[in-house]
Order: structure tokens, then sequence, then C-alpha cells
């Protein structure tokens, strides 16, 4: 992450995570890069495209960004990069608060089923996984755990 | 038909927003869960979110209304939705088949939901019946019925101030008798559990059968503020009053209008509400509508945000669902 960051000439960036599993991670990852700038948390509840399939989510949370975000490097953080839907609705929803200089993705897990066109820029882990598999992030904030289940019909 | 059971579909999720009746405490909290995440949307530099993108919304007002109606239409854009104002003088029409004419037309213009205000009571449950399976409605106030949106606004705004709902103490003064704020404010803050409902006013302005609704009645301004944490007000009704329910305007503002002094006897961090449009020296005296225990700007600032969680929860996948069983 700290590699990325000096690449490309980044000092000061602001920390977003996607909630609920990326806000942990980015937690963990705000504290161990020591950045200033406060993290911000997103649900993109209001940007997702099934919207009109499974309706709303009722327990959706309200996004915080860290001021004004305009011409500043953001860090995009997740916990599982699987589609990349959900990283196509946190970019479109981070661009309805202003206009970022760049977007960087980090996330701990990259796994195969990617449906959109959506690659992480630093990743933690990679796991090859049948299209009946399903991995989260779970116990968070304080001690996160992996859980890989098997996805039944119907479930 | 029961009209509880016409708001929710088979799941339980809301499908029409018609009363507060019949809606229990879990739903209502996550509605006002969701204004909070929407009342972001308006702070940033793009105050919309493109959820309800594609769809048609229909503002149908068969009675006067501006802030009600500009707050329903600001919510929809927000949404992302097309909005569509269509304002029918009452008196122009024959009521039952107008109307229902009038709800054949824009189902033919594929709109997804209507957002009604009628001067008649019942008017949105005649239509949620009536209309096409796809179609949403939301009730924007409907004769001296329900208010369910405005008076979820209050909820909302009640929250913001106060820790929790559990130990307070609220009166609603004024006009009860005509007033279908107050009734939804009554449902509403008894869903929610708050400890004590007290509706002041003059006799000629109770329902005689309020104290069934489980609120404590008082005939005495002073004697009801006491202590209270939470003061709604009620507008003073002039067009809804019919024959002499009133000796005047300046006696009732002597007796039931809210000054300063009356004010005193009510707890020390009172919030005073009002659903507006407010009767200044009526019901209410300037420097108390002005002051700052008054929270009624904030309550039309939640206005949108409310309405606009009413909205995305009413607008939902039953849509597609049944939408699909029609083809």
């Amino acid at each position: 992450m700290r590699a990325k960051l000096d690449e490309r000439h980044i000092g000061n960036p602001v920390m977003v995570g996607i909630h609920t599993g990326g806000a942990w991670v980015a937690e963990r990852l705000h504290r161990l890069l020591a950045l200033t700038a406060p993290l911000g948390v997103l649900d993109i509840s209001f940007y997702r495209d099934d919207f009109t399939r499974i309706g709303i989510n009722p327990q959706v949370k309200p996004s915080q960004m860290p001021g004004d975000i305009d011409d500043r490097h953001v860090i995009l953080v997740d916990d599982v990069l699987y589609t990349g839907r959900t990283i196509r609705a946190a970019l479109n929803e981070i661009f309805d608060y202003g206009r970022p200089a760049s977007v960087i993705l980090a996330v701990l897990i990259d796994r195969n089923g990617r449906e959109l066109p959506i690659q992480a820029d630093v990743t933690a882990h990679h796991f090859e996984l049948g299209p009946q598999q399903q991995i989260k992030l779970q116990d968070g904030p304080d001690s996160l755990q992996l859980v890989l289940s098997e996805i039944t019909d119907g479930g | 038909m029961n009209k509880e059971n016409l708001q929710l579909d088979r799941q339980g999720n809301l499908r029409h927003f018609l009363t507060i009746e019949g809606l229990n405490r879990v739903l209502l909290t996550e509605i006002l869960d969701m204004a909070e995440s929407f009342s972001g949307v308006s702070e940033r530099t793009v105050k919309k979110v493109p959820l309800l993108r594609g769809k048609t919304i229909v503002n149908l007002f068969f009675e006067a209304s501006t802030r009600t109606r500009t707050t329903f239409e600001l919510a929809a854009k927000r949404l992302s939705a097309d909005v569509l104002n269509i304002n029918i003088p009452a008196s122009a029409t024959s009521k039952g088949e107008t109307l229902l004419d009038t709800l054949r037309n824009l189902e033919a213009m594929h709109c997804d939901m209507f957002v009604i205000r009628h001067p008649n009571s019942g008017a949105a449950h005649f239509i949620a019946r009536h209309a096409a399976s796809h179609i949403s409605i939301i009730n924007a106030g409907d004769g001296r019925h329900a208010h369910p949106t405005q008076a979820l606004l209050d909820m909302f705004t009640i929250r913001r101030c106060k820790p929790s709902f559990h130990n307070l103490c609220v009166a609603i003064v004024g006009d009860m008798m005509h007033s279908r704020v107050a009734r939804s404010q009554i449902h509403a803050l008894s869903t929610l559990g708050v400890r004590e409902i007290r509706a002041i006013a003059p006799r000629t302005l109770i329902p005689a059968a309020a104290e069934t609704l489980g609120v404590h009645v008082y005939h005495d301004l002073r004697e009801g503020l006491r202590d209270v944490e939470v003061v709604i007000m009620l507008r003073l009704q002039h067009e809804r009053m019919r024959g002499a329910s009133l000796p005047s305007e300046h006696e009732y503002f002597q007796l039931f209008g809210l000054t300063e002094d009356k004010l005193a006897l009510a707890h020390p961090e009172v919030i005073i509400m009002h659903p507006g449009p407010i009767n200044r020296g009526v019901e209410i005296d300037s420097t108390i509508a002005d002051g700052p225990r008054s929270v009624i700007l904030q309550q039309v600032a939640h206005g949108t945000a409310v309405r606009m969680a009413v909205m995305a929860r009413a607008i939902g996948p039953h849509a597609v669902e049944s939408g699909a069983g029609d083809r």
C-alpha cells in the first residue's frame, strides 16, 4: 500500500471504506498508514444496480465523507472484490461528492467472478473460488474473521 | 378490504403509505433511520442519488399546498425520479367518478407512484384500492383523516432533539377536531412508545373520542403545558370550520395561544413544533415561533429526507413482481 502511494507520489490521501467489511479493513489500514485525513465511510445502498429487483436495504447507514474531496487522492477500500458492481456503485457515489484527483482501489481479498472491467490496485490475498462459494469478512470491527461458505440453491 | 393490510405486501414490505395505523415500531424506525441517511444527500455537491432513476412520480393535489407539494417534489427529484405536478381543484370534479377517470388516465401514462392530497377523508385509500397493482400511493393528507408523512417528519425532528421517545411527554395544542396531522401524530407517538401524550384544546375543538386514542385531554393550556418536553402547535383551520366553534381569534389567543409566560411552565428544554402554515398571533406568538426553542424550520428541512425514505421504501421490488404478473 505504502509502495503504491510512493509510486504515484501521493502525500495526503483520503481513505474511504465501503460499509461494512470495507470500513473495518479501512479502519485498520488508516491506523497502520497513520493517515492524517479522517476516515470516510460509504454505504452504497442508494447506488446499487439491483434496486428494482431486491428493493432498498432497510438498514442503510449514512455515508460520511471527510470534508471536501475535490482534487484529493482517494483510497477506496473494500473487503472482497468479486463482481465489481459494488465498486462501480461506490465510484459513482464518490463523484457525487466532488471530483477527486485520483482513486486507488485497495481490497483485502480479490476473488474471481468479475462482471465489470474493474481491478484492484492493491490486493492482500487472491482466491480462486467456485461460483457457489462465498467469502465474507465477519465479526468486525474488533476481531476480523474471514468465513468461506457454500451458497445453497435459493439462498 | 382491510385498511391496514392494504399498505403492506405479503412479505410485510411497504407498498403504499396511507396512514400510520397498522405500521409497527420497527418499520417506522427503519424509515426514520433511512431518512437520516438521505438527509446527508442535501449537503453534497450533487444533491441527488440515482435510486429512482426512470421512475415517474405524480403529485396529485386536489387541495392547495405549497410546503408539502414542494418537499414531495424535491424528494422525488433528489431520488432522480421524474415528477409531474397536477393540481385539480376538488370543487371542479364530481368526486368518485372523476377521481377514477383521472386515475385511469395517469395509469395509461405509465406512472409508478401517486402522491395524493385530497379534501375527502379516505381518498388515498380509495385510490390505493383501485389503482393498478404496480402503482404505489402516498397519502399527502386526506380530509380530516391522516397526514402520515407530516407525522413522520415530526417524529424525525423529535428524535434529532431528544435522546429517546420512551420518557417523553408531548403536548399537542389546538384544533384537534379538524386536524389530520394530530391524528397521525398521536398514532406515531404511541407506536414509538412515548410516555405521555396530551391533547390541549377548547371543548369545541376536541373530538369526544380523543381519550380512546390514549391521550390525556386538557382544556387549560397552562395546566396542560406543565413539564412537557415537546409542544406541537396545530394551525387553526378556518377553511375546515363550519359554524361557530370559536368565539373569536382574539379570545382564542388569550386562552390557547402559545406565549412566553405560558411556556415558562413547560420543561426547561422544551422544543416547539408546528406543521405550518403558522397563524402568528392566533395560535402562537411570533417571539416563540422565531425563538431559540422553535424547531419549525428544521421540520421543513427534515420533510424532504423523510419523504425520500418513504418513497424509496414504497417503490420497490413488489412493483416489478406484480408488474410481471400483469403481463
